[in-house]
């Protein structure tokens, strides 16, 4: 994009102006490198989402924004119910509560190293990965419902997981108002056993270690040193998540007249917060937003499981779990009163700073672990949340590197079998069920992630707390 | 100086993060018919599959935008709950209602090699049109 478009407010932060149908400015999170690459789409999209009804302050795009479905990806956007807001599908993602978990080993590289063949084969066996695969776990009526409204403490009653795990999870593993009633038949028939299971794409299961410590004071509260191994997962909640998507998405755009909202875009279909229809979607997706940390708690347990096969008496805990497709109602100061505004991330991470009340009391003085997955191959990182984050973009950082080419541009360009013989000569090894799927995520394929990072940290989105290279993916 | 007919055919169509599907043919039903043969070559070879299982669909919208999102949402669901992949399909469009035979086979990751999971129809350069020439077009963006 042509960078005079904007106005720069500092090395990091460009405005468009608040013009025709715009209530609000809109903001992108950049530097002027980023902002030139950065698809137009994302300035179309990001003025069109500052023209619906009820929103506050600016919309948003963090440093890894790119073209979405009516909001760009990375977009973030509050809306007032008192002022009219509304919700939006499209402002949430079809990935409900798509998110990142990572869990401590207590291993360091020089343990793990003799035994990384048999973790990976361990891990590939336990954790269901890829198209079709399904879980171990059937739903039946009364479990779904359980899971639906209960999430990661669900999930724990059933045995995945250990009570500590709870407190290091957003909004302590259980989504409050969920409403069962409103997912869709179609829905819990598409979960109904796909419970701990990764899905394909761009989720994986990810070992790592961690390479490079930036805040060592943070570090030594999150239990990070160089050298240590975690895990990561990422992955959201699956069919069921996916049918609600699309389910409210078209219902939206079909009612936005009936709702007076004139839509610039059809895809910005969206409902008044406070009409049948917008707490319809409310009550359905935050039982996505349980289904998918009740999922992440599954495999985690799977996780636990396979690594004990290897390092028997081994310990995971969790370091954190967040998500980063969601709308949550928070409190945030606007014009000097606190307001209750349904925040809306599309692929931004959550990230409350030092002091937050919602934080464990852990992290009260460090702010919230901020956890930003890489692409297969590349560096994953572990940052903080700021005080000033509330201020800049309602306590939201990014959350990945995005694509930088398609994906049949990738299929052209690489053979799966030759990435994965090149990173295992890294030491980099690969499990996956479809090599046309790794050809698709090729490293190369995504934005350099430590840039969007460097921005991020330079916007004081979140600061940077450590630095994690993979050891292991397993790719959907 | 007669052109060719114009054989039905699909295409995909460049989106950043996900994949554009795209039928082109001379009636709208082949149109659509082309357009979920591009969404399943978005998950794998098309020739790797066999069309050895049938599955009836049917659905309806207001008009044939919205109709082409509910026929791909209708096979998304049929593929994550069945387990298959189709390869075929045989469309009748009335009005505002669709009915189908998709043909296909149950999934085989070492067979298929399925690189993505289709999560949805986005409404996303969803268009349905006719062209000039008379040829219809149906095309979205979908989510993977």
């Amino acid at each position: 994009m042509d960078t005079r478009q904007f106005i720069q407010r500092d090395e990091t932060c460009w405005e468009i102006k608040a013009t025709g149908r715009m209530r609000v400015p809109a903001v992108i999170y950049a530097d002027a490198q980023l902002l030139e690459a950065m698809d137009r789409k994302v300035y179309e999209q990001l003025a069109n989402v500052a023209t619906l009804p009820g929103i506050v302050d600016a919309a948003y795009a963090m440093p890894d924004a790119h073209w979405g479905y009516g909001f760009p990806i990375g977009g973030v956007a509050a809306f007032d119910p008192d002022q009219g807001g509304v919700v939006s599908a499209g402002g949430v993602g079809f990935d409900i509560s798509c998110g990142v978990r990572t869990l401590q080993t207590g291993l360091t590289m020089d343990q793990l190293q003799t035994h990384k063949q048999a973790l990976a084969d361990a891990l590939y066996r336990t954790v269901p990965a890829g198209v079709g695969s399904r879980g171990r776990i059937h739903l039946n009526h009364d479990s779904m419902h359980g899971m639906l409204t209960g999430g990661a403490q669900w999930a724990l009653e059933q045995g995945f997981g250990e009570e500590q795990d709870l407190e290091r999870i957003e909004e302590r593993g259980c989504m409050a108002g969920a409403e069962a009633r409103y997912v869709s038949p179609k829905a819990r028939e598409r979960q109904k056993d796909e419970m701990g299971t990764l899905g394909s794409g761009n989720h994986y299961l990810e070992v790592q270690r961690v390479a490079k410590i930036f805040d060592h004071e943070v570090a030594k509260v999150f239990g990070l040193r160089v050298d240590d191994v975690v895990i990561s997962i990422h992955c959201g909640s699956r069919g069921l998540g996916h049918q609600i998507g699309s389910e409210f998405l078209t219902d939206m755009a079909m009612a936005a007249a009936k709702y007076q909202i004139s839509l610039p875009d059809r895809e910005l279909a969206c409902a008044p917060l406070n009409s049948p229809l917008g707490k319809q979607y409310l009550g359905a997706m935050r039982a996505a937003i349980n289904c998918a940390l009740a999922n992440r708690q599954i495999i985690t347990h799977l996780t636990r499981q396979a690594a004990e096969t290897v390092f028997p008496g081994i310990h995971l805990g969790l370091l954190y779990d967040v998500s980063h497709n969601t709308c949550k109602v928070e409190q945030h100061m606007i014009d000097g009163q606190k307001k209750s505004l349904y925040v809306h991330r599309k692929g931004a991470t959550r990230a409350f700073g030092p002091g937050h009340p919602d934080l464990p009391e852990q992290f009260s003085e460090t702010g919230q672990p901020v956890l930003i997955g890489g692409s297969m191959g590349t560096s994953s990182y572990v940052l903080c949340g700021t005080k000033d984050g509330e201020q800049r973009s309602f306590s939201s950082a990014c959350h990945g590197a995005g694509r930088a080419m398609s994906r049949s541009q990738a299929t052209k360009r690489w053979q799966g079998r030759t990435l994965v013989d090149e990173l295992a000569a890294r030491g980099i090894i690969i499990r996956s069920p479809s090599m046309r799927g790794v050809a698709e995520e090729a490293p190369l394929a995504y934005k350099d992630v430590s840039v969007v990072v460097d921005v991020a940290d330079r916007a004081g989105l979140a600061r940077k707390v450590a630095k994690l290279e993979p050891v292991i993916c397993i790719k959907g | 100086m007669n052109s060719q007919p114009l054989l039905p055919r699909w295409e995909h169509f460049e989106h950043e993060a996900d994949i554009g599907i795209r039928g082109i043919a001379p009636t709208l039903e082949q149109a659509f018919e082309q357009a979920a043969i591009a969404m399943t070559a978005a998950v794998t070879n098309l020739d790797l599959v066999s069309p050895s299982k049938v599955i009836s669909i049917s659905c309806e919208a207001s008009d044939n935008d919205m109709l082409l999102a509910s026929w791909i949402n209708e096979l998304v669901y049929e593929m994550s709950t069945q387990g298959v992949l189709f390869n075929r399909f045989e469309v009748i469009i009335d009005e505002d209602t669709l009915s189908a035979i998709a043909y296909g086979e149950a999934v085989d990751p070492q067979k298929h090699q399925p690189a993505v999971e289709i999560k949805g129809a986005t409404l996303t350069e969803l268009r349905v049109y006719q062209q000039a020439d008379g040829t219809w077009v149906a095309q979205c963006v979908v989510d993977v």
